[in-house]
C-alpha cells in the first residue's frame, strides 16, 4: 500500500511544481527577494515557514470547527504569531548570526499571504492530517523557489555556496577568478532576485502550456 | 539567372524552414524583398525600419571614430608621451594614426561582441518563436560600445548584452515591445553589477587599470588619473579641462560620448533626417538648463555652504552640464528612442523635459552614480506610457466639452 493514498499526495506534489505559491500564485514573494542574497538563509528561512505552515495549519484545522467565524482571522493570527515567536526565539538561542542575517523576516512570516491563505482556504475545511500535509507541500514549494533562487544570487553574486569558496578566491586570485571572472555585485541586490524569479515562472510557463493565462 | 532571383528561389524552396528566418534577415539587409505589401490599406514608403536604423547609426559613426582616436590620445596623454591638444581637432597631437590604432584595436572588438552576442541572441529568438528576425538590435549594437569605459573586459559585456535583449527586451515580445531602451539596460546592468570597472578614475583612460596594479605589485611608476569631469566635480575640485575640450570632447570618459559638437553634429543629422524627436532633444536641454539654473541661483543666494559635498556639482555653471558627462549623448540618441520615448507630441515635451530635470538633479544629488542620464532615461522610460495615457485623456475630455458647448 501506497504511503499516501494518490488524493493525499496530490496535496503535497501540486504545490512543488503546477500550484506554486510563489511561481503560480505569486505569494510571499516580499520574503523571497529580501533574505535569497545566501543559500544558507534562503535553507533557514524556507524550514521557518515549513514549520510555522505544518503546525499552524494542523492546528487551525482541529480548531475549525469551535473557531466563530466573526473572529477567525484574529484567532489565526494568534495561532501563528505564537509559532513565529517560537521559531524566532531558537534561531536566537542557536543561530544568532543567522537571525541577524533574516532580521524582521522571521517576523514578517506572520505576513506572509502563503500562511493565512492556507489557513483561510484549506485549515478551516480540512481534517488535521490532510491539512497538514497541505501545509508542508506549500512550504516546500516556498522553499524550493527560494532554495533555487538563494543557489544562483549566492553562486554569481559571492561566488560561494553555504559560505564555501566554489569558484575560487576573488581576493588571491585562485580558481576561475585567475583568469579575470569578477562577481556580480547586481545579483546580490533585490531587484535581482525578482528577475531571478521572473526567469524560473518564464521557463515553467514555456515548459506547460496549461499555466499560461491571457 | 542574376543572384537576385536565384536567392529569392532559394527562399521560395526552402520556405517553412526553421532556419529560414536567419537567412531572411542576412538577405534582407543587402537586397530588396521580392514580395510586396498585399491586402487592404497600405502606405508607400523608401525607408523602412532597417533604413531608419541605418540612419541612426551614420549619425553615430563620427562619435566612434572620434571615440576611436580619442581613447589612444588619452592613453597616450596619460603616459606622459604627447602634449595635451592646443589646436583642436587638426592638432598634431590628437590626429595621428598611432592614436586611432590604440583606440580601433580597443574598441573594435566592443563593437564585434555588442553586435556577435546581440544578433546571435535575437537570431535564436527568431528562430524559436519562428518569426523574421528583427532589425532592433541594428541601433542598440552600435550604442553599446559608445556608452561603456574603454577598458571593459569582453566577457563583462557580453553578459551584459545577454541580459540587455533577453530581459531588457526578448521577454516583452521583442523589437518594438520593449519598455527600457536596451542599451540602457546593459549599460544599468554593467554599473550595478560590475561597478569597480564602471565607475571610479581609472576605468575611462586605457591603460590606466593595468598601471595600478602594476604599482600595486610594487611597480615604480606614477599612477595615471583618468578622473572624469563629473568626478572631479563631485569632490569638489575643478578640472583642469578647457570649455574648448569639454566641447570639442578631448576628455576622459565612455568611448563615444565625450565630443558635445559631433553628438550635436548627429543630433542635427536625426532631426534633418526626420528620425529623431526635436521635440525630446530640445526639451531635454531645456529640462537640464533649468535644473542647473536653480542650482546655480541656490549657491548664489548663499543657501549651500562651501563646504557642502553638492557644492562642486551646485556650482558648475548652468551649460557646462550640457557638454559634461553624457548627458548629450543620451540626450540625442537614447531619450528619443522611438519605442519607449512618449509618443504624443505633449507627452514629448513632457518626457524630454523630465529628463533633462532628473539627468542633473540625479548627477548632483548622488555623486555616487554621476551618470544621472542614464538613470533618468530609464526612471522616464517607465513613465513615458503614463504620460501618453494622460495626454491622451486631456485630450478627449478637451473635445467632449467642445462638443457639448456645441450641442448646447
Amino acid at each position: 500500500m501506497a504511503l499516501l493514498s494518490k488524493k493525499d499526495s496530490k496535496l503535497i506534489l501540486d504545490p512543488l511544481t503546477d500550484n506554486n505559491p510563489i511561481t503560480i500564485q505569486v505569494l510571499g514573494i516580499c520574503s523571497a527577494l529580501a533574505i535569497t542574497a545566501e543559500l544558507k538563509a534562503s535553507i533557514v528561512m524556507a524550514i521557518s515557514v515549513l514549520f510555522v505552515l505544518g503546525l499552524g495549519n494542523v492546528v487551525i484545522s482541529l480548531m475549525r470547527n469551535i473557531i466563530p467565524s466573526k473572529i477567525r482571522i484574529i484567532v489565526q493570527l494568534v495561532v501563528v504569531a505564537t509559532l513565529v515567536i517560537i521559531v524566532d526565539q531558537v534561531l536566537k538561542a542557536f543561530a544568532y548570526e543567522l537571525s541577524k542575517t533574516l532580521s524582521v523576516f522571521v517576523g514578517l512570516i506572520i505576513t506572509n499571504c502563503i500562511i493565512m491563505g492556507r489557513f483561510e482556504a484549506f485549515a478551516l475545511g480540512n481534517g488535521p492530517w490532510r491539512s497538514f500535509l497541505d501545509g508542508v507541500g506549500n512550504a516546500a514549494g516556498y522553499g524550493i523557489i527560494l532554495v533555487i533562487v538563494g543557489f544562483f544570487r549566492e553562486l554569481f553574486g559571492s561566488g560561494t555556496l553555504l559560505g564555501f569558496k566554489v569558484l575560487g578566491d576573488p581576493i588571491e586570485k585562485t580558481g576561475i577568478y585567475a583568469i579575470g571572472y569578477e562577481n556580480n555585485g547586481f545579483m546580490l541586490l533585490s531587484p535581482m532576485a525578482l528577475i531571478v524569479v521572473g526567469i524560473i515562472i518564464w521557463v515553467q510557463r514555456s515548459r506547460n502550456k496549461a499555466l499560461i493565462e491571457d | 539567372m542574376g543572384l537576385k532571383s536565384k536567392l529569392h528561389n532559394f527562399k521560395e524552396k526552402n520556405r517553412g524552414k526553421k532556419w529560414l528566418p536567419a537567412f531572411s534577415a542576412i538577405h534582407t539587409f543587402l537586397f530588396l524583398p521580392n514580395d510586396t505589401t498585399h491586402g487592404g490599406t497600405h502606405i508607400k514608403a523608401a525607408d523602412d525600419l532597417k533604413r531608419t536604423m541605418n540612419t541612426v547609426i551614420m549619425a553615430m559613426i563620427p562619435c566612434l571614430i572620434f571615440g576611436m582616436f580619442n581613447a589612444g590620445y588619452q592613453h597616450h596623454l596619460a603616459l606622459g608621451e604627447i602634449q595635451s591638444v592646443t589646436q583642436g581637432f587638426f592638432s598634431p597631437e590628437f590626429w595621428t594614426m598611432d592614436n586611432f590604432l590604440v583606440g580601433f584595436w580597443k574598441i573594435l572588438p566592443l563593437v564585434i561582441v555588442s553586435y556577435g552576442v546581440g544578433l546571435g541572441i535575437e537570431f535564436i529568438f527568431a528562430i524559436i518563436k519562428g518569426h523574421e528576425v528583427e532589425e532592433g538590435y541594428l541601433v542598440t549594437g552600435m550604442l553599446v560600445p559608445l556608452i561603456v569605459p574603454v577598458d571593459i573586459p569582453l566577457w563583462m559585456l557580453a553578459v551584459a548584452v545577454v541580459f540587455g535583449v533577453v530581459i531588457g527586451k526578448e521577454i516583452f515580445g521583442g523589437t518594438g515591445m520593449n519598455i527600457l531602451n536596451p542599451a540602457l539596460t546593459i549599460r544599468a546592468f554593467l554599473f550595478f553589477a560590475y561597478p569597480t570597472w564602471m565607475s571610479g578614475d581609472k576605468v575611462w583612460v586605457h591603460g590606466a587599470v593595468e598601471r595600478s596594479k602594476e604599482i600595486a605589485a610594487g611597480a615604480n611608476l606614477d599612477a595615471i588619473s583618468g578622473e572624469t569631469i563629473l568626478g572631479s566635480l563631485a569632490q569638489g575640485q575643478q578640472p583642469d579641462y578647457s570649455i574648448s575640450e569639454m566641447f570639442l570632447g578631448f576628455i576622459p570618459g565612455s568611448v563615444g560620448e565625450t565630443s558635445a559638437l559631433l553628438i550635436l553634429l548627429g543630433g542635427l543629422f536625426l532631426i534633418f533626417t526626420k528620425i529623431g524627436s526635436w521635440r525630446i532633444m530640445l526639451s531635454s536641454v531645456l529640462g537640464a538648463i533649468v535644473m542647473g539654473l536653480i542650482f546655480n541661483v541656490i549657491v548664489d543666494a548663499g543657501i549651500i555652504s562651501e563646504g557642502s559635498k553638492f557644492f562642486g556639482l551646485m556650482n558648475t555653471t548652468w551649460w557646462h552640464h550640457l557638454i559634461i558627462g553624457g548627458f548629450a549623448f543620451g540626450t540625442v540618441f537614447m531619450a528619443t528612442d522611438p519605442v519607449t520615448a512618449s509618443q504624443t507630441n505633449k507627452g514629448k515635451w513632457i518626457y524630454g523635459f523630465l529628463v533633462g530635470f532628473i539627468s542633473i538633479l540625479i548627477r548632483v544629488f548622488n555623486p555616487a552614480y554621476p551618470e544621472g542620464v542614464m538613470l533618468a532615461i530609464l526612471l522616464m522610460n517607465v513613465f513615458a506610457p503614463t504620460i501618453d495615457h494622460y495626454v491622451v485623456r486631456g485630450n478627449v475630455r478637451k473635445r467632449m466639452k467642445r462638443l457639448k458647448v456645441k450641442t448646447v
